[in-house]
């Protein structure tokens, strides 16, 4: 699980393109949209593209996402649970 | 009609030239047959969280039009109006790639959302505000121009007060690699002090964004008044000369009325001698100068060239690496611009000091 969280935040950083965080700086807990990282819509289809694509998870429903990606534990978490690759 | 005046510049490019302060005091050399811009702190006009989703061109058109509207001490204008060749073809690059790679699942949005060639016009309007006519011309060589003629005409009738008119265009991998696959991109690499003495075919390719704000009001900084801008499609090096002085006769000139000439020459042994028709005929006794060396061939690269004409004008002197013929007039009143890229896509354009 620990090495999962390791590799989403990598992957958020450099699919998100956020040059100024590093891994270190996200916390597992921390909120991904709103007040932490500050991430938008466009960011959250970014990361259905890629739990889709690297993980073989398809979201079918939208509304899922907003508790899904929370923060990376919860990330983690759902992709323990529902990963087909 | 009102008259049209520069009242600020602004230049990214392979030069230092975003620093409006100097005028190719240092000439930075290349021996390439591709050449990129030395770019600014891109922070100090980008928010890091827009930047992020930026390609390059994006970030070049932006922060040259902070340092355009800073010079001219405007937070915002009537209207923004780009000239762009390729657009954000970085970002279309990538996406299309990701299409061919995925086979054609999991496009991601924003590189998509990014690709399009008013992007830049797009975002320097949602960074200040601007809710004003927005437009972006595509059209090769004459890109920059066409916007140029757009924001002329506006200002002339006092449609708009204050206009930004910018021309970008910015280099990606696929783009190189495909020009070179054609010769429009030199098979071997030239010194840029050398390039018009290349005696080879193809140029050397470049990119950069320079904008201007351009306004019906005169101001303490205006840097020259837009004389007039014509644009053609094609024509042979006999019909360009007849051009030049049908053009001038228009603006109630002759050739001997022209301070300096500002030459769009790339050192492509197959198209520079329209450019020669020039310099050896008409414009023999007229000072010339040129600029690609400096920053490369691209579509808008004739905007380089504006800004160096209304830098010429503005301080009153020639930069020894833009001295084309060594002759220099008495005084920088009237330059004409002349561009074309591989014989099609011809521009004039006349600026004159105020």
């Amino acid at each position: 699980m620990e090495a999962l969280k390791e590799e989403l935040k990598s992957k958020i950083i450099e699919q998100l393109n956020l040059e100024d965080v590093s891994v270190d700086e996200i916390a597992d807990d921390d909120p991904l949209f709103g007040d932490g990282l500050g991430l938008d819509s466009i960011d959250a289809l970014e990361l259905i593209v890629m739990l889709d694509k690297d993980y073989g998870i398809k979201l079918a429903d939208p509304k899922e996402g907003k508790k899904i990606f929370e923060s990376v534990g919860t990330m983690a978490d759902y992709i323990t649970q529902h990963k087909t690759k | 009609m009102k008259p049209v005046y520069i009242n600020s510049v602004a230049s990214i490019s392979a030069q230092r030239t975003f620093d409006n302060s100097v005028f190719l005091d240092e000439i930075t050399e290349y021996t390439d047959n591709v050449i990129r811009v030395i770019d600014p702190n891109y922070k100090e006009f980008i928010p890091p969280a827009a930047a992020r989703r930026m390609a390059k061109g994006i970030k070049m058109g932006v922060a040259a039009s902070k340092i355009a509207l800073n010079e001219a001490n405007l937070e915002n204008v009537d209207a923004i109006i780009t000239g762009t060749g390729l657009g954000c073809i970085a970002d279309s690059e990538k996406f299309v790639s990701k299409i061919i790679d995925d086979n054609e699942e999991y496009l991601t949005p924003t590189s998509f959302i990014q690709s399009t060639h008013n992007t830049v016009a797009g975002q320097i309007a949602l960074s200040i505000k601007c809710k004003g006519y927005n437009f972006t011309y595509v059209h090769s060589s004459v890109s920059f121009e066409s916007a140029l003629l757009d924001a002329k005409l506006q200002l002339e009738y006092d449609e708009a007060q204050n206009i930004l008119v910018g021309g970008v265009d910015e280099l990606a991998d696929h783009h190189i690699k495909i020009h070179k696959l054609v010769d429009h991109i030199k098979a071997d690499v030239v010194n840029s002090k050398e390039l018009l003495e290349s005696n080879t075919e193809g140029a050397v390719f470049g990119e950069g964004a320079s904008f201007f704000v351009l306004s019906n009001k005169k101001s303490d900084h205006t840097y020259a008044q837009v004389l007039d801008v014509a644009t053609y499609n094609s024509f042979s090096k006999q019909e360009l000369q007849s051009a030049l002085e049908s053009f001038l006769q228009e603006n109630s000139l002759e050739i001997s009325d022209i301070d300096i000439v500002a030459m769009g020459n790339n050192g492509d042994i197959g198209y520079d001698g329209y450019y020669d028709a020039l310099s050896h005929g008409v414009l023999k006794n007229t000072a010339q100068t040129y600029y690609k060396h400096l920053c490369g061939e691209f579509n808008t690269a004739s905007s380089f060239g504006a800004w160096m004409a209304a830098k010429m004008i503005r301080t009153q002197h020639i930069p020894e690496a833009i001295k084309l013929n060594g002759m220099e007039p008495s005084k920088i009143g009237t330059v004409l611009l002349y561009n074309q890229y591989r014989g099609e896509n011809h521009s004039f354009v006349l600026l004159r000091g105020c």
